[in-house]
């Protein structure tokens, strides 16, 4: 029973996020290609705003090119979950009615497709790497599959917050587009953790977002990673999932009554 | 009696909370700000779907529920799937449940036929490789073979539930819910499908249905419930059950 039920879990994953990865281009012509060129034309924003506004290269920024590909990528993976996340649920309403399966793995699924697609950009971060000089550390065997399990586990709770309370409070979608925007500028995407002033310091370790990106940084430009900054996204993305699962949780018996 | 019942419900009751507020958001709240106040602070009120409904359907049994529109049917196979939860009493089901409350759940309009059987045999609880077993019966018994590898957006709503409802009868279930699906397809189809849920009775499955064709119930359920408010009215006989509705609903 335990082995089949194991079984039966791999195969709904399966089937859910090969039908995301079958949709989610479909029918356009460049297909995967999508997901690097969308943060890459992001990239290029910045670069022309860094030329224009004389922005100062402080600490990793000195190949700025380089700097924001390896905060944008892992970012834009939280932020696509994050706002697609309110429709995980919606957009299944016939099948929370009338059916009767683990609801959460369509929150499983919906983020792990967005974490495929951030591991098949990968290749374009080293690709930069390569052209800077920078090369992948040994340290990557351990900090990378760490670092996946660190943002999944984050991106998953708050997922399963957002697509659970979205079935109660639709304002919630519009929140979450106006939240995660200015998120990003509170996050050392563009910017290096370094420029934040003395007396906003303790915003690198209050923004769970901030010591993930760190910690990505941190591992493709030097293949470390700093103690503190891992403490605190671990910390964070256990609290979120612990959070996220408990929303579900008591939000989920009332899920069928109404969608 | 209990221990054999593949079905049971003890006092079983399924309430809504009637919405206070109306939903017409922040301008509504605004305008009438003293009436929602006095909401807020009444109790809730409630809107009763079932109130302290019992019955048992045994082992192998086909019980069919029949009822006016809103009388709380599919309320009472939603609660049989887990779909929904009870406000008050208990449910006890015994083996795996095949919920067919709707027909190719889950299916997308632009994943291929083959692709929609998989997806829909997995979320109705078959692994892979029981569903890749059964793929060829399944393509058969669809007569749709020729259509496998297109969208199912190209598919007529007709061949859309013969596809749900060729998924459906490859499942093993020990309880079967089936609610109003019998009439899809042409007659010849429909002929099928009534062959294949008489193969399913033959086999000892236990079968709740809800339907308006008072003579399939009539013919093919061991007993009948009928349903008014919320409320069980008899169970029993399905001749006496029908014509006992059919008195009440010449009455109105």
């Amino acid at each position: 029973m335990r082995a089949g039920q194991v079984a039966y879990y791999r195969d709904l994953i399966w089937v859910l996020v090969s039908k995301e990865l079958k949709l989610r281009y479909h029918s356009t012509a460049f297909g995967y290609l999508w997901s690097v060129l969308h943060p890459l034309a992001f990239a290029t924003i910045f670069l022309f705003l860094a030329a224009v506004c004389k922005i100062p290269r402080v600490g990793d920024m000195e190949h700025y090119a380089l700097f924001l590909i390896t905060g944008l990528f892992p970012w834009q993976w939280f932020a696509n979950s994050a706002t697609s996340s309110n429709y995980y649920f919606l957009d299944n309403r016939s099948l929370i009615k009338k059916i009767r399966f683990p609801r959460h793995f369509l929150v499983v699924a919906g983020v792990l497709n967005d974490t495929i697609h951030f591991v098949i950009s990968i290749p374009v971060i080293i690709v930069f790497m390569v052209y800077y000089r920078h090369y992948p550390s040994v340290a990557w065997v351990a900090l990378l599959p760490l670092m996946l399990i660190v943002q999944f586990l984050f991106t998953t709770g708050a997922a399963l917050a957002l697509a659970s309370c979205n079935l109660f409070f639709r304002d919630l979608e519009r929140m979450t587009l106006i939240c995660v925007s200015f998120w990003f500028y509170l996050t050392p995407v563009i910017y290096d953790q370094s420029m934040f002033p003395q007396r906003l310091a303790w915003m690198k370790y209050a923004n769970p977002m901030a010591p993930i990106i760190i910690c990505w940084r941190e591992m493709f430009l030097h293949g470390t990673a700093p103690l503190t900054a891992l403490a605190a996204a671990c910390g964070w993305a256990a609290a979120a999932f612990a959070a996220g699962w408990w929303i579900y949780r008591s939000l989920q018996w009332r899920f069928a009554e109404i969608v | 009696m209990s221990s054999v019942a593949a079905v049971s419900f003890r006092e079983v009751s399924k309430r809504y909370p009637v919405s206070r507020v109306s939903s017409d958001g922040m301008k509504g709240l605004l305008l009438h700000l003293p009436r929602y106040i006095a909401a807020l602070c009444r109790k809730a009120k409630m809107f009763s779907a079932l109130e302290a409904v019992s019955f048992e359907v045994a082992r192998g049994e086909c019980l069919g529920i029949i009822g006016r529109n809103g009388s709380g049917k599919s309320t009472t196979l939603g609660l049989i799937a887990g779909v929904l939860r009870p406000s008050a009493g208990a449910i006890e089901t015994r083996g795996n449940v095949a919920p067919l409350l709707e027909l190719g759940a889950g299916f997308h309009p632009d994943l291929s036929g083959r692709d929609n059987i998989i997806l829909n045999g997995i979320l109705l609880g078959l692994t892979r490789r029981r569903v890749m077993e059964n793929m060829g019966r399944i393509i058969e018994f669809s007569e749709l073979a020729e259509f496998m590898d297109q969208p199912l957006r190209t598919y007529s709503s007709g061949m859309v539930a013969r596809l749900g409802f060729s998924v459906a009868v490859h499942l093993s279930p020990d309880i079967l819910l089936i609610d109003e699906v019998l009439a899809v397809g042409d007659e010849a189809f429909q002929r099928k499908c009534i062959g294949k849920i008489q193969e399913f009775r033959a086999r000892g499955v236990t079968m709740v249905f809800v339907t308006h064709n008072l003579q399939d119930v009539e013919t093919s359920c061991d007993r009948v419930a009928l349903l008014d408010s919320g409320r069980l009215v008899e169970i029993g006989n399905p001749a006496e059950v029908v014509s006992r509705y059919r008195a009440v609903m010449a009455n109105r």
